[in-house]
């Protein structure tokens, strides 16, 4: 089983459509959306929801007022700013650790287990398709990314799939790290801007971390010829491929629009390149 | 005019949901636009971009560090209380036996300088050493005071370091806060206390998708908000009826245009380029203190 994640560095690159346009042209496969946070691929894929799993990701402490005796031991504890001085805990601020709840010497705090999100398993036309929502606000996105590799790889044994397609997330924080782990290759999607060369690097070193094989796809290329010379000469130089310069085409925001991956919409220059880029990496 | 808030001028923050929407782009531009005292900050601490475009003079820098646990095997029992109070599973226990002296393994890249180890020790056997994870440059161009915080890559304390950087927060100041894409603890600690929350969005299902989610974020934590729509005419109408639908206000549309990308793709803002934007952003100002007025 060849586990292949798309990230980016840079957000906004075209890695849902990629995926999505992969998920079209790849068979034998199970596809899954690590981009908890915000996720997308799920609108190109039309899931069939088959079964949801609530997510525990976080928990967050709690006073019990009619206990506290205002010591503020709790305030000079917390190291996350999320507990003031008028005790009005910041729910946005409080990470779960515990560590006012240990101090407290009342037992006033307590840690609530928080269903911070939802992982979902459908059927799509494209094979089984796991993603999760995280809520708005929540924390341990990473967690959460490793859940739904598991279910993924789980899926993809059982289904005696070769592949699991990974849409991953902008960053190279946590859930992007979550998203490497294991992973057999990974397509870093750019754009040739200096934000999007700036930021492919910085992840390409994570990604070197990971010793998991990379290679490059530039999107919307023919924005700015010098910067894609640039990323070309730059991949010669890392020794990473690249699979593919993409033009940029507003067919591409048109299929995102109509919500169909873009090689059942457009048999094109674009659609070429992308089959190409799948039969370079399976 | 001044806005006084709080005891603090302003702080603005610019958010998203979804990447690559230009919320580098409309905090960069806005602060190039403010005849105001700005201070601007770069929280999109994994990817930070901003200063491609302020290409500001660098004029010092501080490691962000965090602690982590340091054994006193003196002392230590291995009682394993420690590892048992770790939310993070960043402890490990390995107790002595068969003449191996036991060990307790310290995972410092998953540790999220809590306290919790040191605190429970009943044997006093946890002190705390000091690790570095980032920097935060402080930097100027113009009048404007600039910030980036820049997170090591392998490293997961993202909010640690976004709380870092917003502690050198002027009040004196308008603020303008570049935050992370996404929805979740990057960009609750990016837009955590500010007065309002701008959100940049593309006219597309994905841009629709995630700006849901962003509002809802915001709701939460009782943010006002308003969207500017970026590339607009490359799309269709969601987001614009989203907007009208749950009263939010559209606070500024960028039409899509080749040029305005071909001067991002090379570190330029568009207000150094395109002059008339700087009134547009000017006036993006003025709608975001009439918003901030009436909530106060």
């Amino acid at each position: 089983m060849k586990q292949i994640v798309v990230i980016s560095g840079k957000g906004g690159t075209g890695k849902t459509f990629l995926t999505a346009s992969l998920a079209a042209i790849a068979k034998n496969k199970v596809m899954a959306d690590c981009d908890v946070d915000a996720a997308n691929l799920h609108l190109m894929m039309d899931p069939q929801i088959k079964n949801k799993e609530e997510y525990v990701g976080s928990r967050i402490a709690v006073m019990d007022k009619d206990k506290c005796v205002k010591c503020l031991k709790c305030h000079f504890a917390c190291r996350f700013g999320a507990i003031p001085e008028s005790l009005e805990f910041d729910p946005f601020s409080c990470e779960g650790c515990g560590t006012c709840a240990l101090v407290c010497p009342e037992k006033a705090i307590a840690m609530q287990d928080e269903v911070s999100g939802t992982i979902f398993t459908s059927q799509t036309a494209y094979g089984t398709f796991i993603h999760a929502r995280l809520k708005p606000g929540g924390e341990s996105s990473g967690k959460l990314v490793a859940r739904v590799r598991e279910i993924a790889q789980k899926t993809a044994e059982q289904e005696k799939k070769e592949y699991v397609l990974i849409d991953g997330s902008p960053g190279i924080g946590c859930p992007v790290i979550a998203s490497l782990t294991g992973v057999d290759y990974a397509i870093i999607v750019v754009e040739p801007t200096l934000s999007g060369i700036h930021d492919m690097e910085r992840v390409l070193e994570v990604v070197a971390h990971f010793k998991v094989g990379a290679g490059v796809v530039i999107n919307k290329s023919d924005l700015n010829q010098d910067n894609t010379d640039k990323i070309r000469a730059w991949c010669v130089e890392r020794n990473v491929p690249l699979l593919a310069e993409l033009p940029f085409s507003k067919t591409v925001v048109e299929s995102v629009v109509k919500a169909r991956p873009y090689p059942e919409l457009y048999q094109d220059l674009i659609s070429e390149r992308i089959k190409l880029v799948w039969d370079s990496i399976k | 005019m001044s806005l006084v808030t709080f005891g603090r001028i302003m702080i603005i923050s610019v958010a998203s949901g979804k990447g690559g929407t230009g919320k580098t782009t409309v905090a960069v531009n806005l602060a190039f636009s403010l005849k105001e005292k700005v201070q601007f900050f770069d929280c999109d601490v994994e990817e930070p971009n901003a200063f491609i475009f302020l290409s500001p003079e660098i004029k010092k820098t501080f490691p962000v560090e965090v602690s982590v646990p340091e054994i006193d095997y003196d002392k230590c029992n291995f009682c394993g209380k420690c590892a048992d109070i770790c939310y993070y599973n960043s402890l490990a226990v390995i107790k002595p036996r068969l003449g191996n002296p036991g060990k307790i393994m310290v995972f410092e890249n998953i540790c999220h300088d809590c306290g919790a180890c040191s605190a429970v020790c009943p044997v006093n056997a946890i002190t705390e050493k000091k690790r570095t994870i980032g920097k935060i440059d402080l930097a100027s161009v113009k009048e404007i005071e600039c910030l980036q915080g820049v997170i090591n890559p392998k490293e997961i304390l993202t909010p640690a370091v976004i709380r870092q950087e917003k502690r050198f927060i002027d009040k004196t100041k308008t603020v303008i806060i570049d935050a992370p894409p996404g929805t979740t603890c990057p960009v609750v600690a990016a837009v955590n206390n500010s007065d309002f929350c701008l959100l940049v969005t593309e006219p597309t299902p994905f841009g629709l998708n995630d700006l849901g989610l962003a509002v809802e974020m915001l709701k939460d934590m009782d943010i006002p908000s308003g969207v500017v729509i970026n590339r607009s005419g490359l799309g269709n109408n969601c987001v614009h009826d989203f907007c009208e639908k749950n009263n939010i206000p559209i606070l500024m549309e960028i039409p899509f245009e080749r040029r305005i990308a071909e001067l991002y793709s090379r570190g330029i803002a568009m207000v150094e380029a395109i002059p008339e934007y700087k009134e547009k952003f000017s006036d993006l100002f003025r709608k975001i203190k009439t918003i901030v007025n009436k909530k106060n």
